[in-house]
C-alpha cells in the first residue's frame, strides 16, 4: 500500500470534519433561529430572515417577548400541568411495569406465558388507532373522587395520566433487563426466607438503575410531548399541558411570532438541557427500543 | 428445586395485576371497541340508542365506482360543444342524486377522471376527502420510510468514525428527536413561510437568485413534500442511533480481516457491514413505517389538511370525525383501517426480509 503523506492525511481529516460540521448546521439551525428570534421584536425578527442575522444575537434584544407571552397565556399553569402529569405518569409507570416484569421473569404462575405473549402483541397497536374509542370510554368511565361517585374522565388530570402508566414496551424493557440478572441471587435469597416483595425491593430494584433510566426517559419524552390526546380530552385551561397551550398563540389572526418563539424556547430549552446533561442515557434508551425486533 | 422455589401463583398474579389490568383496560379494550364501534352508528353523545349498521361505515369510506360520461348530442347525433370547443357532457349530479337507474352512484362524488376518445371516464368515491387522505398517507410513508432509513444509515456511518469530538456531533444530530414534533412543526411553518421566509432566502442565496421564492405550505404541489422533509429532519436521529447500535455489534476482527485482504471501502460495506445490519434494517423499516402512518401533529399545526386536501392524512381524518364531528363510529372505522394497513405492511416486510435457509 502507498504510504499516506502527512499533508494528505491532514486534508482528509479536514474534509471529514467539514462534512460533520455541515450536517450539524442542518440539524441545529432551526433551533438556533428559534432561540435568537425569541429575543427580537416582531419587525426585526421578520426582517432578519434575509441574512445571517437570523441566527445571531444582534439588534434590539430584550426579554420583552417572554413577558408578553406570559401576559397572553397562563404559561405557568401549562408548565405546571405538564410537569405534574409527566412526573406522576413516569413514577407510577416505573413501579407498575417493573413489578409486572419481575413477576413475569422470576415467578411461575398459571397463564404467565399466554399473558406475556398478549402484552408483546400490543406493541403493534399504535396509540393513534385507539384514541377515538378511548375518547368515548373516557367520557363514560366512572370515578370515585373527593365528591363521591362521578361519571366521566374528560377535563381531568387522571385522563391524562392513568391510560399511559402501563404499556407493553416498558414492561418488555424491564423483562429483558431482569432476564440477564443472575438467578442464583434470587434463589439464594428465597432459601434464606426472603419474601418476593423483599426480593423485588431489596435485591432486584437496587440493581435496576440503567433500565429505570431508560424507561423513565422514554416515558418522559412521550408524555411531555403528547399532543393529540390532551387536545381531545382537555378543554379546560386550568389543566391544559404546554403543547396544547400553543393554541393561545397560533389561533390569533396575526400570529405574534416573537411570542411564539419565546414560548417554544421556554418549553424546549429545559428538555434540551436535560438531554445534554444525560446525553448518554437518552441515546442508550432510544437504542434499547431497537431490541424489540 | 428452582421451579418449586419460583412457583407462586398468588404473589405472581398480584404483582402482574396492576400492569396487566391497565393495559387490558386502556389498550386492549379500546382496540377491540374500535372494531365494534366501526359496525355501529355510535356517537360521542346522542339521545338515540346506538344501532348495528353492518359494514355501512366501511362502504361510506371506501365506496368507489367508475362511470363513463357520453357527450351530449343533438338530434343529428353531432357532439355538442361549448363556445371554446370543449365537449359538453351531462352533469354528473344527474346520475348521483336520486337517480333510480344508478343506485350504485347514489351520493358519490367525482374523485378524478380522464378523457377517453369522446367519452369522459370518471372515478367516483363515496368519500373523496378520505380517498385523498389514504393516497397521501401511502405517499408519505413510501417516501419517508426509505429516505429516512437511508439517511439515518449514512449518518450512523458518519458518526461511527474514530475521530476526536465525534460524540459532540452525535449529540447534535440526535437533538431534534427530543424536541416535540409540535414545536418543530411551528418552527418550520415559519421557516417555510412565503416571500421573505427563511428557506426562500437560503435557497435564493445559494442559487444566486435562480430559485424563486415559493409558498411552500400553501401550494398543493409542495405542501406534503415540505412536511415530509421536516418529518425526516426531526426523526432521522432516532433511527441513526438504532443503526449505530447495530453497527457496534459487528465484530472489529471482521474489519481487520477485510483490511488485511485489501478490501475497498465499498467492498467492506457490502460484504461485512450490510450483512451484519440485516436484523437492524428489518426493525428500522418496520418502526419507521409504523411511525409514518401515524402522522398527525405536523398536519394539524401546519396545514390543517389543506391546501385543497393535499395534506389530508388518515389520523387527521379519524380525529376530524371521531372528535370534531363526535362521530365515534366513523373515527373508529378509520382507526381499524389504519391498524389493518400497518399490520399488513409489517407482515409483508417481515415476510420479504425473512431469513432464507
Amino acid at each position: 500500500m502507498a504510504a499516506v503523506t502527512g499533508d494528505n492525511h491532514g486534508l482528509r481529516l479536514a474534509t471529514r470534519y467539514a462534512v460533520l460540521v455541515l450536517v450539524a448546521i442542518i440539524f441545529i439551525f432551526p433551533l438556533l433561529f428559534m432561540a435568537m428570534s425569541s429575543l427580537k421584536p416582531d419587525q426585526q425578527l421578520l426582517n432578519d430572515t434575509n441574512s445571517l442575522r437570523a441566527f445571531l444575537p444582534v439588534g434590539d434584544l430584550s426579554l420583552q417577548n417572554y413577558w408578553d407571552a406570559f401576559d397572553r397565556a397562563p404559561i405557568g399553569v401549562f408548565v405546571l400541568n405538564s410537569v405534574l402529569v409527566t412526573a406522576t405518569t413516569v413514577v407510577f409507570s416505573l413501579f407498575v411495569c417493573s413489578l409486572a416484569a419481575f413477576s413475569f421473569v422470576f415467578l411461575n404462575w398459571k397463564g404467565r406465558g399466554l399473558i406475556f405473549s398478549i402484552l408483546l402483541a400490543t406493541l403493534i397497536i399504535p396509540y393513534e388507532t385507539i384514541f377515538i374509542p378511548l375518547l368515548l370510554m373516557a367520557s363514560q368511565l366512572p370515578w370515585i373522587g373527593a365528591q363521591g361517585f362521578e361519571v366521566g374522565w374528560l377535563n381531568t388530570y387522571r385522563v391524562q395520566i392513568i391510560p399511559f402508566i402501563a404499556d407493553g414496551l416498558t414492561i418488555f424493557l424491564f423483562v429483558q433487563y431482569f432476564r440477564d440478572l443472575p438467578k442464583e441471587l434470587i434463589e439464594a435469597s428465597r432459601v434464606e426466607g426472603a419474601s418476593w416483595w423483599q426480593i423485588y425491593r431489596k435485591i432486584v430494584m437496587p440493581l435496576a438503575g440503567p433500565v429505570l433510566a431508560t424507561a423513565a426517559i422514554l416515558k418522559f419524552l412521550f408524555m411531555y410531548n403528547q399532543y393529540l390526546w390532551p387536545l381531545m380530552v382537555v378543554q379546560e385551561e386550568a389543566i391544559r399541558p404546554v403543547m396544547v397551550g400553543l393554541g393561545y398563540f397560533t389561533d390569533q389572526l396575526n400570529v405574534p411570532w416573537g411570542e411564539v418563539m419565546a414560548y417554544l424556547t421556554l418549553i424546549t430549552v429545559p428538555v434540551l438541557a436535560f438531554y445534554l446533561m444525560l446525553q448518554r442515557a437518552f441515546i442508550a434508551s432510544i437504542a434499547s427500543t431497537g431490541v424489540k425486533g | 428445586m428452582a421451579s418449586r422455589l419460583t412457583q407462586s401463583n398468588r404473589t405472581g398474579w398480584l404483582m402482574a395485576l396492576p400492569g396487566v389490568a391497565l393495559i387490558a383496560t386502556f389498550i386492549i379494550l379500546p382496540f377491540f371497541l374500535a372494531f365494534a364501534f366501526s359496525l355501529t352508528n355510535q356517537r360521542l353523545a346522542s339521545p338515540n340508542p346506538t344501532e348495528y349498521v353492518g359494514f355501512a361505515n366501511y362502504s361510506d369510506l371506501l365506496g368507489l365506482a367508475i362511470f363513463t360520461l357520453e357527450p351530449e348530442r343533438d338530434d343529428a347525433g353531432q357532439v355538442l360543444r361549448d363556445e371554446d370547443g370543449a365537449i359538453e357532457y351531462p352533469r354528473l349530479r344527474n346520475f348521483t342524486r336520486n337517480n333510480p337507474d344508478f343506485p350504485h352512484l347514489q351520493g358519490k362524488r367525482e374523485w378524478f377522471g380522464w378523457q377517453s376518445g369522446e367519452d369522459r371516464v370518471v372515478v367516483l368515491a363515496s368519500d373523496v376527502v378520505f380517498m385523498k387522505a389514504l393516497v397521501n398517507t401511502f405517499f408519505f410513508v413510501a417516501v419517508v420510510a426509505p429516505v429516512q432509513a437511508g439517511l439515518a444509515l449514512v449518518l450512523a456511518l458518519l458518526i461511527n468514525q474514530r475521530l476526536r469530538a465525534i460524540n459532540v456531533f452525535r449529540a447534535i444530530y440526535f437533538m431534534p428527536v427530543v424536541v416535540s414534533i409540535v414545536v418543530v412543526s411551528l418552527l418550520w411553518q415559519f421557516i417555510y413561510s412565503p416571500g421573505n421566509g427563511l428557506l426562500n432566502n437560503i435557497l435564493d442565496w445559494f442559487s444566486f437568485g435562480l430559485i424563486a421564492p415559493r409558498d411552500w405550505l400553501g401550494d398543493t404541489g409542495t405542501a406534503l413534500p415540505s412536511i415530509m422533509a421536516m418529518s425526516i429532519w426531526q426523526g432521522v436521529g432516532f433511527h441513526m442511533v438504532i443503526w449505530l447500535s447495530g453497527l457496534q455489534t459487528i465484530s472489529p476482527t471482521l474489519y481487520e480481516a477485510a483490511h488485511i485482504e485489501g478490501a475497498s471501502k465499498w467492498q467492506t460495506f457490502r460484504f461485512i457491514t450490510w450483512p451484519g445490519l440485516r436484523n437492524t434494517a428489518v426493525l428500522i423499516i418496520i418502526v419507521i413505517t409504523m411511525q409514518a402512518f401515524a402522522l398527525f401533529a405536523q398536519i394539524d399545526v401546519m396545514t390543517g389538511g389543506g391546501p385543497l386536501d393535499s395534506t389530508q392524512v388518515l389520523v387527521f381524518q379519524a380525529v376530524e370525525r371521531g372528535y370534531q364531528r363526535q362521530d365515534i363510529s366513523g373515527g373508529s372505522t378509520i382507526s381499524v383501517l389504519l391498524f389493518l394497513i400497518v399490520l399488513t405492511i409489517s407482515l409483508i416486510q417481515r415476510y420479504l426480509t425473512r431469513e432464507k435457509h
